[in-house]
């Protein structure tokens, strides 16, 4: 479904500031599977999405989804294979526009865009049934500026967006870090519901050990801009924290050095 | 007391002739209303786009073409005006205001060589034109001055009547997202530069068109007609803006706010007459639009600052701690530089 073949990436070459942010990523992802990525502070985990999304070109290598190599579009066509979460809540929705707006423009995702009205009488008994699943009183509110929501339901809004029409690859950048714990768990658990009632493929990228190892089939831990651990099926249902502490000792040669990450250690999820 | 009949009296023999001017301006600002306000790039072609129009108008009726074909290609001047921005913006990655800027100053030559002269009479005693200020003139009587503003009047409401349909469309909905949210857009496959360009084009263009109306309203082109034009569009985006949201609060949807662009467009028109009923001299005006403006932009500001202050706040730590064993640091230095 996704190839990653030896994606390099580095910002600022040439100056003071040059940073070797990927450094030959290679994955190579099956359809269904749901991977969360973990590693330290600029492992390249947000950067490897980024490049995936198109955001800027990447410098070598390729980038494969459904059979075709996407590095040379830019990243509004991408879009139509690519539906994604972003950390800030603010950033995946319009907020001046109303609910069922925003949900009309998901839902064209990679179409072109046409002057026939930009959201038909049936869409909206759609949106009506879908915003029902959130189980967030939104179906009342279908012609609210999403300004008005709060960060946790224009989060689960972004998620509903990204998987109206079902991408090749959902993209997950940290998508519950800036949410309080108990919507985080709430967004997590409908992202898990989504992915798997729609049998996507998905990547997250998390801070939060434990829902790494809880969530998905697969975890890939970056570190220095390259995959240092890799784990699916049995190997990773048996993951604890520790061991994966100790992995990313043995890997990378050193601690772990993301904060929020050791904080979040003893987290329940 | 005298004085004041006059002065009443002088306001309403100038009423019509304020409306038809508020109505005409009142097309710039729906244009100027579409960047300022939907795209979020402040434009300032504005200013070269309204003469632009209003040049091509001219020169097109003198050659003998059609006045609504005249009045078509203003629309379609503006349009190309609008694109060089755009273009600028989206290709050379020129930042908008400064784009908008560069666009107005080269326009002011091609302008110029529409025209061929500064200054180009466009008599309506010798062409057909859709409307003239001298058939406002209040002494004519309604049945003259009635049907001129209605024209006016209808103008603006097929323009706002288009543009509703437009930003209700699927392309439109693109264009409004664009101006709201750029890397959301863009993740929703919305190719952000070129709904831009086409934003650009499509306000412009209305400004072109209120460039070719003015004209004929006028009588005359003038190569400084568009000078300070963008400042009294702002000034009726922002005058019917807050006056929207006081008079229909939460009904304040996206025809009214139209709407309300050009009543704003009126009003401003409307107190202009007034300044000038008082005495205060012709050369004051462009100061006044900017006095405007600059009111109208600082009330939203200085209200939400007033509900929250570090002025306030030392006020408030004043009561709090005169009241208990503490004694006050009144931080006078402190609460002066909020």
């Amino acid at each position: 479904m996704l190839t990653l073949t030896d994606v390099k990436k580095t910002f600022n070459a040439g100056t003071i500031n040059e940073k070797h942010a990927l450094n030959g990523v290679s994955l190579d992802l099956d359809d269904g599977d749901f991977v969360t990525i973990i590693g330290g502070n600029g492992a390249g985990k947000s950067t490897t999405l980024n490049a995936i999304a198109g955001v800027w070109p990447i410098d070598s290598g390729s980038i494969i989804i459904n059979g075709q190599n996407v590095v040379g579009m830019p990243e509004y066509k991408r879009a139509r294979f690519i539906g994604r979460v972003f950390q800030d809540p603010m950033t995946g929705t319009a907020a001046t526009m109303e609910i069922q707006e925003n949900l009309a423009l998901a839902k064209r995702r990679g179409q072109p865009r046409s002057l026939k009205w930009g959201i038909t009488k049936k869409e909206r008994e759609e949106f009506h049934e879908l915003l029902k699943m959130l189980d967030l009183g939104l179906e009342d509110r279908m012609s609210s500026k999403v300004g008005l929501l709060s960060g946790g339901q224009r989060q689960a809004l972004t998620l509903l967006m990204a998987t109206l029409k079902k991408p090749d690859i959902l993209l997950l950048d940290e998508h519950t870090a800036a949410l309080d714990p108990k919507t985080a768990a709430k967004v997590l658990e409908l992202s898990d519901r989504i992915i798997a009632e729609n049998r996507l493929t998905a990547m997250m990228v998390t801070h939060n050990m434990a829902a790494a190892i809880k969530h998905g089939n697969r975890l890939v831990m970056m570190n220095n801009g390259r995959i240092i651990y890799d784990v699916k099926g049995k190997d990773k249902e048996n993951l604890t924290v520790d061991i994966l502490l100790e992995k990313f000792e043995q890997a990378s040669g050193q601690k772990l050095d993301n904060d929020r990450m050791l904080f979040s250690k003893n987290a329940k999820e | 007391m005298d004085v004041l009949v006059t002065w009443l009296n002088q306001f309403a023999n100038s009423l019509p002739g304020n409306i038809s001017q508020g109505l005409i301006w009142g097309v710039l600002a729906i244009g100027v209303y579409i960047t300022y306000k939907i795209l979020d790039f402040p434009d300032l072609s504005v200013d070269g786009s309204v003469t632009t129009g209003a040049a091509v108008c001219a020169v097109m009726i003198i050659n003998g073409v059609p006045v609504p074909l005249a009045m078509f290609f203003s629309f379609i001047s503006g349009c190309l005006a609008g694109l060089c921005t755009g273009l600028m913006n989206a290709l050379l990655g020129i930042p908008g205001i400064l784009a908008g800027i560069l666009t107005q100053i080269a326009l002011y030559s091609v302008n110029l060589v529409i025209m061929g002269k500064a200054n180009l009479p466009v008599s309506v005693d010798k062409y057909p034109l859709f409307v003239s200020s001298r058939h406002t003139a209040t002494a004519l009587g309604v049945g003259t001055v009635l049907p001129e503003v209605l024209k006016l009047l209808a103008v603006v409401v097929v323009i706002i009547a288009v543009l509703y349909w437009f930003f209700g469309t699927e392309y439109g909905f693109t264009i409004r997202a664009t101006g709201c949210n750029a890397n959301m857009s863009r993740a929703q496959g919305i190719n952000t530069k070129k709904s831009t360009v086409v934003a650009l084009v499509l306000s412009n263009g209305i400004v072109g068109l209120a460039g070719g109306v003015m004209v004929q309203y006028q009588g005359s082109a003038d190569i400084n007609m568009g000078r300070g034009a963008i400042v009294i569009g702002l000034a009726a985006v922002i005058i019917g803006d807050v006056l929207g949201r006081v008079i229909l609060g939460k009904r304040f949807n996206f025809v009214a706010r139209l709407a309300f662009t050009a009543v704003g467009a009126i009003i401003y028109f409307l107190v202009l007459s007034i300044v000038t009923i008082i005495g205060i001299p012709s050369e004051y005006n462009k100061l006044f639009s900017a006095v405007i403006v600059m009111i109208f932009l600082a009330v939203p500001y200085l209200r939400n600052t007033a509900k929250t202050s570090f002025r306030r706040a030392a006020r408030n730590s004043v009561k709090m701690t005169s009241a208990g064993e503490i004694s006050a640091e009144k931080g006078e230095g402190n609460a002066d530089a909020d």
